[in-house]
């Protein structure tokens, strides 16, 4: 033992360690909140399917719509606003409730634009239309759900919908899909705010130079600040899965040793990318912005939230390339299809690679002080 | 073989000609203070022969090496402080000198020993954040001793102390200086630390060497006292008003 505690990579990580703990903040960001922000999108996103639409009836005067809606809704509130309701049941998709409130255009186009309503219903000269954004998906099911309602109001009554049968298999829910790509992106986060961030304040604040002046060797530094976050890394994913077995009843249906090394190398990956970020500037300022640059656009295209697949097909295979996507599909894989050593093999020798790269080109270009 | 020995260094920051051509020699176990006011250039030559800056030209040999090629060696054997030295706030002294002597491969004992040698002993367990002004430059002094450099490069070690502190101070280097093994490059713009502690003293300012010699050899009729040759070399005052406070 005496000799590992002279071990400078011992020491280092140890130091790391202490300063961590002793932060109850990066505590709160890095495991916490992680672990509140999955439970709340969970939560939000397998609640039973009940869907609230607002629709807006701009008219000059009483139109079909108003005889529906006297015949099939009833008087209520919409955000404390006189309305009528009109709710359909499916045994299937569960209830969908239509909150009608009467508008004139301007009020109904701000609105819009404030995502308050969903859609607008106007009378003009050629009969009633629906006005919304073709290329929200919100208001094209609306728009979808409310047509066929009105043209038969009388079919949408409760029971009739035989035609879908819901599937819930484990790993085709929603919340299958987010956990994982919440722990990745997660470890993206952590590792490009606490390696980046952490060495251009270090070095900001002229405590690397001190360092640097002793024989320490500079990789022992860069390792262990690496393996500090890989450690918390670890705690953090196995906190999150913790905690979305409990509530949400996620299982891990492949290899978990190909999901260890996978994460693994994910973290490498990221790890080396934070190093090169950090190699050269001492202002924070810069830091941030390089940071935010790099995590930025995969957070965005990487489908942590919602699948890339939506993205157009020319930058399916550019977005396939990012070390977010690759690593994000890959847990998932091992997670929701049950893959192995087989599926991830490429994932993982490509983010260690990638990683590896980074963090050899980062310690070249290295500035300690 | 001096121990320092510096030829004709030069180093210029953008337009800046912080060091101009000095040259210099140092013997084994010399106290040697730079003394110049704020800007002179000695922090810039203090950390070129640290090897924490390359002169744009010149040499800088310690030991007889150079930093380029033996710069391995020569960080084990140089102790140093700098102008300011910062460590973690978050961690103890004793963690902070567990962690620098891991650099060196030294055990508990070393540690020990200077704990003792900078009067550390009752605040090991103390978080760096929560030490005064005196008690971190002991800290740093402490750092720099651990591997009992033959060569001890100390910037500014005193700057911005009360009078208690830095007497303080000024006695752990009297005792590592009667111990005759470390030679100590101390750069100060007060005359009575340089006075106290240092038997060679060069004065510097704007980049160049304007004296240097034994303290007995640079005084004389009309310079009676280092703040009086300053101005006698320059037409400036070298002290800070703090400082002529404190030792009037």
């Amino acid at each position: 033992m005496k000799s590992i505690a002279h071990k400078q990579l011992f020491q280092l990580l140890r130091a790391f360690c202490l300063e961590m703990l002793r932060e109850p903040e990066v505590l709160f960001w890095g495991i916490v909140f992680p672990v509140l922000i999955s439970i709340g999108l969970g939560l939000a996103f397998t609640q039973s399917a009940e869907a609230k639409f607002h629709i807006l009836i701009v008219e000059s005067k009483p139109t079909a719509v108003d005889s529906l809606l006297s015949l099939y809704g009833h008087e209520g509130k919409h955000k404390g606003q006189p309305a009528i309701i009109w709710e359909t049941n499916d045994k299937a998709l569960g209830k969908t409730q239509f909150d009608f409130t009467h508008s004139d255009w301007e009020s109904a186009i701000i609105s819009l634009k404030r995502g308050e309503a969903d859609l607008v219903i106007a009378d003009t000269p050629d009969g009633l239309r629906y006005r919304f954004d073709p290329h929200n998906s919100q208001a094209q099911l609306v728009y979808m759900k409310l047509s066929a309602l009105l043209q038969s109001p009388a079919s949408h009554d409760a029971d009739t919908n035989i035609a879908v049968e819901p599937l819930e298999l484990k790993g085709v829910r929603y919340i299958d899909f987010l956990i994982p790509g919440l722990i990745t992106f997660g470890i993206m986060g952590s590792i490009m705010w606490g390696v980046s961030y952490t060495i251009i304040e270090r070095r900001s604040q002229k405590l690397l130079r001190r360092m640097v002046a002793t024989p320490m060797r500079k990789s022992s530094f860069l390792i262990a600040l690496m393996g500090m976050r890989t450690l918390m890394n670890i705690v953090e994913a196995l906190i999150l899965f913790l905690f979305a077995y409990l509530i949400f009843d996620i299982r891990i249906q492949g290899n978990i040793a190909a999901l260890a090394l996978l994460f693994l190398a994910g973290n490498l990956a990221f790890a080396g990318i934070a190093i090169l970020v950090s190699s050269r500037t001492s202002k924070t300022e810069v830091g941030t912005g390089l940071i935010n640059a790099v995590q930025m656009p995969m957070m965005l295209l990487s489908g942590i939230f919602f699948s890339y697949h939506n993205f157009p097909e020319w930058s399916i295979s550019a977005i396939k390339l990012l070390p977010l996507t690759a690593f994000t599909d890959g847990v998932r894989s091992i997670f929701n299809e049950g893959a192995g050593w087989e599926e991830i093999l490429i994932p993982t020798i490509a983010l260690s690679a990638l990683g590896l790269l980074c963090f050899a080109i980062g310690m070249k270009r290295f500035k300690w002080h | 073989m001096s121990q320092i020995e510096v030829r004709n260094v030069v180093k210029t920051f953008k337009d800046v000609h912080a060091v101009k051509g000095i040259s210099l020699s140092i013997e084994p176990g010399e106290f040697v203070a730079l003394l110049g006011p704020n800007g002179a250039g000695k922090t810039t030559l203090v950390e070129m022969m640290e090897g924490l800056q390359k002169p744009d030209s010149g040499e800088i040999l310690i030991e007889g090496k150079n930093w380029k090629k033996h710069e391995k060696d020569l960080r084990k054997s140089i102790g140093l402080s700098l102008q300011e030295t910062r460590f973690s706030e978050k961690l103890t002294i004793i963690e902070t000198l567990q962690l620098f002597a891991s650099f060196f491969n030294l055990g508990k004992e070393r540690i020990n020993e200077v704990i003792t040698l900078t009067g550390l002993e009752s605040k090991t367990k103390a978080m760096v954040g929560t030490l005064s002004g005196g008690q971190r430059q002991r800290l740093a002094l402490a750092v720099a001793l651990l591997n009992n450099p033959r060569t001890l490069f100390l910037d500014e070690p005193t700057t911005g102390l009360d009078p208690h502190s830095r007497l303080d101070l000024w006695n752990i280097l009297d005792g590592l200086k009667k111990k005759g093994n470390t030679t100590l490059i101390l750069t100060t713009h007060y005359m009575e630390e340089a006075e106290t502690l240092c038997d060679h003293i060069i004065i510097i300012d704007e980049g160049k060497i304007l004296r240097e010699g034994r303290l007995k050899d640079l005084l004389d009729d009309k310079s009676r006292n280092l703040e009086e040759l300053f101005i006698n070399l320059t037409g400036k005052k070298l002290s800070d008003d703090d400082l002529i406070e404190q030792t009037k």
